[in-house]
């Protein structure tokens, strides 16, 4: 089976340039004026260059008896920006977890760049990976929780250094260098030292997408961030994701129920019900003039709310 | 009193044998909690089988019949054990540490599973996730049923006196023996006990407040399955 097509579909022509746009985004200051909590974000602590796309392949992921996706097919450029919206139970979050090797797969492939992430070539045959496999394929993939996850048996610091230490072999000294660099970023460096459970819900997702960002991955999964933040804390890390996807060449999977942000973030909107795609366009559209009766009526419950 | 009180190099002596219990069981028992704690947790099937194994005979066995079967038995069958204090020793950390596993596999299933994704995500390894996520965390809910323990296999010791060692208990019915005194060095025994058990609870302490602070937080005394899991009672005789 061949890979997925890396140049068709991706609706970000601008964003392919990859690392020959890398000299520009010190210079972008008034996105990050804009963005007010956030602070500069340096070139060099945002990936940039390749990002891989990713294709679902009649994907299959069943919790018992119940089929949460059913033959799924989709595709996602690389560094395209897709957000998954739709009724809860329709298998977003799901695929979110499939990529970040959460939940198994039951049946079908997933392609991140030419290579499968659930499958490994031996001869010509697809068969099971196993754990190095997956450690390999998991180090192109980072995914942000609804709960933060933070660990709290570590400082702000260390949350942000075992990772690069422990799993990618940086030394102490660049990954301190780079928790350093992320925590400005973020507009928490002056929490360098402080522990998780000092931190308001806010702070806390701030490091942990710092924490994620540390492992430099090349696909970032969103899973509903701001869902459990007080309201006034989501504005600020709705800014900052902003910047992020702005001065980075992420290919970003995100989930929310957060329309506006949605709509900002997002190459692509994909409206999801009962494990099938309902249908899928760019945000103006799905927003502002929604083909399916059942997008209608799941925008219409939402922005109800 | 005069007697008790002038028999005190017994009483030294016999406490000495009762400390050395206690620690020499408890770094047994310890040490086979982990072992078999953690391979409660492991993915494979056969892994898991050791530890209920384990579990199930020496939580199921009295610890006196164990000493028993150490000290009587096992060396007809060609098995000997040379000191008393090793027999005991054994007798004691299988028993204590039997329990000691299941509240290390029970602290360790009660980590939410939400940091066991998150090291995921950051690509531990499995060791990694154990180390220096999952046992950490854990380490906070075994704590208060470790200081049970500690404290059970502490009181448990005082069944030795069978296979011949001089321990405080020991010590106190050779005292009441000679001197023809009885509240007395009963009434002793039972507050040096106290006291031992005061001792190691200081220890339990420390190490609770060492934890706290690890994970930022004040002490909480929230039940837990960890908790639950000691409750049930430990080695034997008690004080």
């Amino acid at each position: 089976m061949p890979p997925p097509d890396t140049t068709a579909g991706s609706p970000t022509p601008e964003e392919s340039g990859g690392a020959s746009t890398g000299e520009g985004v010190s210079t972008q200051k008034s996105d990050v004026a804009k963005g007010g909590a956030t602070k500069g974000v340096a070139a060099t602590e945002l990936p940039r260059g390749a990002a891989p796309g990713i294709r679902f392949e009649k994907v299959v992921k069943r919790f018992g008896h119940n089929v949460v996706l059913r033959e799924l097919d989709f595709t996602v450029g690389p560094g395209e920006r897709v957000t998954l919206i739709g009724p809860s139970g329709s298998g977003k979050t799901t695929i979110l977890r499939l990529l970040m090797t959460l939940e198994k797969l039951d049946d079908g492939l997933i392609w991140i760049g030419d290579e499968t992430l659930w499958h490994m070539k031996r001869g010509d045959k697809r068969v099971p990976a196993n754990q190095k496999h997956l450690h390999e394929m998991r180090k192109q993939v980072g995914m942000v929780f609804q709960q933060f996850n933070l660990f709290p048996n570590m400082n702000v610091l260390r949350n942000l250094t075992e990772g690069p230490v422990r799993v990618l072999g940086l030394s102490k000294d660049e990954a301190v260098e780079r928790a350093r660099g992320l925590l400005d970023m973020v507009g928490l460096a002056d929490k360098i030292d402080a522990h998780p459970s000092q931190l308001s819900g806010g702070q806390q997702q701030r490091v942990a997408i710092a924490r994620a960002l540390a492992m430099q991955p090349k696909v970032l999964l969103l899973d509903e961030v701001t869902s459990a933040l007080d309201p006034e804390l989501v504005v600020g890390v709705q800014d900052l994701l902003r910047d992020i996807a702005r001065q980075s060449d992420l290919t970003l999977l995100c989930v929310t129920h957060e329309m506006t942000f949605a709509r900002d973030i997002s190459d692509r909107v994909l409206m999801f019900d009962q494990g099938q795609i309902v249908e899928e366009g760019p945000p103006d559209q799905i927003f502002g003039e929604p083909s399916e009766q059942r997008t209608r009526d799941f925008l219409q419950a939402v922005l109800a709310t | 009193m005069s007697t008790v009180l002038d028999s005190y190099e017994q009483w030294l002596d016999g406490a000495w044998v009762t400390v050395q219990l206690t620690v020499y069981g408890c770094a047994l028992a310890l040490v086979l909690a982990l072992a078999f704690g953690l391979a409660g947790t492991s993915r494979r099937w056969w892994v898991r089988v050791l530890n209920r194994i384990y579990v199930e005979f020496f939580r199921g066995t009295a610890t006196l019949v164990l000493l028993y079967w150490f000290f009587y038995a096992l060396p007809l069958v060609g098995l000997k054990i040379t000191s008393p204090m090793t027999t005991a020793v054994l007798a004691l950390g299988l028993n204590v540490g039997a329990y000691g596993a299941e509240v290390v596999r029970g602290s360790i299933n009660a980590v939410p599973r939400a940091q066991y994704e998150a090291t995921v995500a950051l690509n531990f390894t499995p060791f990694q996730r154990m180390r220096r996520v999952l046992l950490p965390q854990a380490f906070a809910l075994m704590l208060p049923p470790f200081g049970n323990l500690v404290i059970e296999l502490m009181k448990g010791t005082a069944i030795v006196y069978t296979i011949g060692m001089v321990d405080l208990t020991k010590v106190s019915k050779n005292i009441q023996g000679f001197s023809g005194e009885t509240v007395a060095p009963f009434l002793a025994v039972l507050v040096l006990y106290f006291v031992i058990a005061q001792v190691l609870q200081l220890f339990i302490r420390y190490a609770e407040w060492r934890v706290d602070r690890m994970l930022g937080r004040r002490p909480s005394r929230e039940p837990s399955v960890s908790t639950v899991a000691a409750g049930a009672p430990g080695a034997g005789v008690s004080g």
